[in-house]
């Protein structure tokens, strides 16, 4: 199949019609717009819905509706829109509803700008809305990604029956790359569990309520024991030249693909640096880390933000080394330069930095 | 035998028994003469006579009818506070045989839910809305609601609905009946039997308009609520007579039942197989071009940028598509959003033999800068040995740089006389061919139709492209 020349969000809704998603319902917002805009022109070809909604909030409960009808459904927003999602987010999670749910993030907060940013970490990883629940977090960092993740979170979000989060930032959606797809579209699949007026089916009761407290203990405990397989199963990490790193660069999106260049550019001066990318921000590449924090002297975090992901670098890592942290945010990239030059100053000192945690410890 | 004879039985849309009480299981949980369990009745009774129960999907709200689903033996979803329309518009489209029901309260639909009411009836979805109304918040004990009338005491309105503190009681079936979708909007009440036997007609009319494919339905249903009124089931029902019915007139406000089309059934699904042609994902593309000679390694870091409008975007594209079709690693990275609409417009393309890291260029090894502004921002990032196309006669005096190669060309000049000025960028893009040999004419050229779907912008952009080349080659460049 030939490589074609598309925009990341493009990828998304192509890769979703593949993978037999025939709902899109969604509300306009720079930078994630050319995905309604596709959808709006392919889904209805594919024998699909296409909806504009009237906001955020009707878009993620239409989802809710989609999904109980059994269909393989999804939105797509920004920051602000997904902040008004949360709380669907939490009933789609809550009635163990499949779906999914693209994130093309930009500045905040408050309105922020549309420039690209990373800071909706905190909202999509650690999931926004309220109770216990969590959501699969799949973060690509190329067009081909925008596609092959797309896929690959239907096929999550019906295996764990729970949404599953597409999280990328606005370069990632608006940037053209070549992308290959499946030469074949997935057959759409049967889901015993949908409600509709059937005899087989109208026993299926689509809700996320549970009175008793014992009986939503009952009901939490079923949804974390999925999420725990979920962290044994599904991580996914890209490790680029960490066999012999001695310096970890951790980043995931856009970030990573500087990273790359800066991985390239120490080696050549012969300074030993590796990056680990998280693909699935949840569940969180903890025992990758792990054991790299054995091998290596210490971590570089990179973010397009103040900081949000290293939190969960620092919790894998156990204070075993030091975790460094250098970002940009309100829609600036760090320049691969400016990223060298920081790793270059933690290369130089990585026994002082080490020493100042002991110290605090 | 029993010794009495059953003239009314349960409806068989009914549950046999009701899980919702251990204790109890052939009583509801609504209090003794509230409204939902007489319009629950009602619906089951109208799923029966039409005999739709293998069809209907409930869609239950949020409020003391968060539990219909114990009683309906139906399809049943429970969604978000306000939010049944929204998921009953889905259930619909994509299941349009299904026969959907949204069911809400006064603080679900009118409230909090307004905008998804509102929206969903203004679409015309084919849907059927029960609306029930009690002015007041039975659920959470006692509210005020946005139905409650003036000078009614709530607790959230202790000295009674101010006009100056909460407005007036909204009417939701005036509202909707402002709207030009809505098929069939009737307000009823439960005052009575005379009043409940009304109900029933209207109740079973909006389910009816749904089988017959017809748009969207609605029945507001005023409702007693003597628990929380602390009035007892007699009294209840006088108060919806005598106090309520005076400030929500009852009556039809909207009925186009009789000429309003079915909504045309969607086309069918296309086979799965069709799906790559559909997406434009197919080899279609496949027009051999010749691969690029054999190079070792190239690796061009273009940076493109001028005003909106000059075709910044466009040019990078080109570049990209040709790289390519070349057989080429490429990326394309725009600036975007309001940027594209005025002030300046920039976008990063790399065409490389390896694996692209980042797509994003910081500093170049070619910079077209079809505006001064431009040239001013990205001038000094071009990497020593590489070159700038500069959109003029010269580069101004405080720009010029020994280490890099300039070609200072009027390109929008050249264009105009081409025949569009707009044309500037492929008059450069034809300089930079002709300058660096980065890709192949036959590859231009197949980005280009690929991009260009205008015979006569085409055409246009064809003889730009070979003005630059001539600019270039009459060696207006001033290499460094």
């Amino acid at each position: 199949m030939a490589r074609q020349l598309i925009k990341g969000n493009e990828a998304i809704v192509k890769g979703a019609i593949l993978a037999g998603c025939r709902a899109y319902y969604g509300y306009p917002i720079t930078p994630a717009s050319e995905i309604a805009e596709a959808a709006a022109f392919y889904m209805p070809q594919a024998g699909g819905v296409f909806l504009q909604a009237e906001s955020e909030v009707a878009a993620v409960n239409m989802l809710f509706g989609a999904a109980a009808a059994g269909v393989r459904a999804m939105t797509a927003s920004s920051g602000p829109g997904i902040s008004l999602m949360q709380e669907g987010i939490s009933y789609l999670a809550g009635a163990e509803l499949p779906c999914v749910i693209a994130d093309i993030t930009r500045g905040g907060p408050g309105l922020g700008n549309i420039a690209p940013e990373q800071s909706d970490y905190h909202q999509v990883v650690k999931c926004g809305g309220h109770g216990g629940y969590r959501t699969i977090v799949l973060a690509p960092d190329s067009a081909q990604e925008m596609a092959d993740l797309t896929m690959l979170a239907f096929e999550l979000a019906d295996r764990y029956r729970n949404p599953v989060m597409v999280m990328a930032d606005g370069y990632i959606g608006q940037m053209m790359e070549p992308v290959e797809f499946p030469a074949e579209a997935r057959p759409l699949p049967l889901h015993s569990w949908s409600t509709d007026g059937t005899p087989e089916h109208r026993s299926n009761l689509i809700c996320s309520i549970e009175l008793q407290p014992d009986d939503l203990e009952r009901h939490i405990r079923k949804l974390e024991a999925k999420y725990q397989r979920a962290e044994r199963e599904e991580v996914r990490a890209e490790h680029y030249r960490t066999d012999d790193a001695e310096i970890i660069l951790v980043g995931y999106g856009i970030v990573a693909r500087l990273l790359k260049s800066v991985v390239e550019r120490g080696r050549a001066l012969g300074m030993p640096l590796g990056l680990l990318r998280p693909i699935t921000l949840y569940p969180f590449p903890v025992r990758e880390l792990r054991r790299l924090s054995r091998q290596a002297c210490c971590f570089v975090v990179v973010e397009m933000s103040t900081g949000q992901m290293v939190d969960d670098v620092r919790l894998a890592v156990e204070g075993r080394r030091p975790v460094e942290f250098y970002g940009r945010c309100g829609g600036n990239a760090p320049s691969a330069e400016e990223i060298f030059a920081f790793v270059e100053r933690v290369a130089a000192h990585p026994a002082e930095a080490l020493l100042e945690e002991v110290a605090d410890a | 035998m029993p010794e009495y004879q059953v003239l009314h039985e349960k409806a068989r849309s009914f549950y046999p028994r009701y899980t919702r009480k251990a204790e109890a299981q052939h009583q509801t949980h609504y209090c003794p003469g509230c409204g939902h369990g007489v319009t629950h009745k009602l619906i089951a009774r109208a799923i029966d006579e039409l005999g739709i129960q293998d069809r209907v999907v409930l869609i239950s709200p949020v409020g003391c009818s968060v539990f219909a689903y114990y009683y309906l033996d139906v399809g049943n979803v429970q969604v978000a506070h306000g939010r049944a329309p929204a998921a009953a518009t889905a259930v619909k489209r994509s299941r349009p045989d299904s026969i959907v029901i949204s069911y809400q309260g006064d603080g679900d639909l009118a409230a909090i839910g307004s905008a998804e009411i509102l929206h969903a009836a203004n679409r015309g979805e084919p849907v059927t809305v029960f609306f029930i109304n009690n002015a007041i918040y039975g659920m959470t004990g006692g509210q005020m609601a946005p139905t409650t009338l003036i000078g009614q005491k709530s607790t959230t309105s202790p000295f009674g609905r101010s006009i100056w503190n909460e407005g007036y009681p909204l009417h939701v079936c005036e509202v909707l009946a402002a709207l030009e979708a809505p098929v069939y909007l009737e307000r009823v009440a439960l005052g009575n039997s005379k009043q409940v036997m009304a109900a029933a007609k209207a109740v079973r009319r909006a389910i009816e308009n749904q089988v017959r494919g017809l748009g969207f339905s609605l029945v507001e249903i005023l409702s007693p609520c003597p628990t929380i009124w602390k009035k007892n089931p007699v009294e209840a029902q006088r108060w919806v007579r005598e106090e309520m019915a005076k400030v929500y007139p009852l009556g039809v406000f909207r009925d186009r039942t009789k000429e309003a089309e079915p909504r045309p059934a969607p086309a069918p699904p296309p086979a799965l197989g069709d799906l790559p042609r559909i997406l434009e994902i197919g080899d279609g593309a496949g027009e051999a071009l010749p691969p690029l000679p054999k190079d070792p390694f190239a690796d061009h870091r273009i940076k493109i940028a001028g005003f909106g409008g000059q075709g910044v975007l466009m040019l990078g594209e080109v570049l990209a598509e040709a790289g390519l079709a070349a057989g080429l690693e490429v990326s394309w990275l725009p600036s975007y959003g309001p940027e594209m609409r005025s002030g300046t417009s920039n976008c990063h393309v790399r065409l490389s033999t390896r694996a692209i890291d980042s797509p994003l260029v910081a500093h170049p090894t070619l910079l077209l800068a079809l505006n001064e502004p431009s040239l001013r921002k990205f001038s000094a990032t071009v990497e020593p040995g590489g070159w700038i196309l500069y959109n003029g006669d010269q580069l101004p005096a405080d720009c010029a740089r020994q280490d890099v190669h300039v070609a200072a060309i009027p390109f929008t000049r050249l264009a105009d006389r081409v025949g569009d000025a707009r044309a500037g960028n492929m008059v450069m893009l034809g300089a930079l061919l002709e300058i660096t040999g980065l890709l192949p004419e036959a590859h231009i050229d197949y980005a280009l139709r690929r991009k260009v779907k205008s015979e006569r912008w085409l055409e246009l952009d064809r003889r730009a492209l070979a003005a630059g080349r001539e600019a270039a080659r009459q060696g207006v460049t001033h290499a460094s």
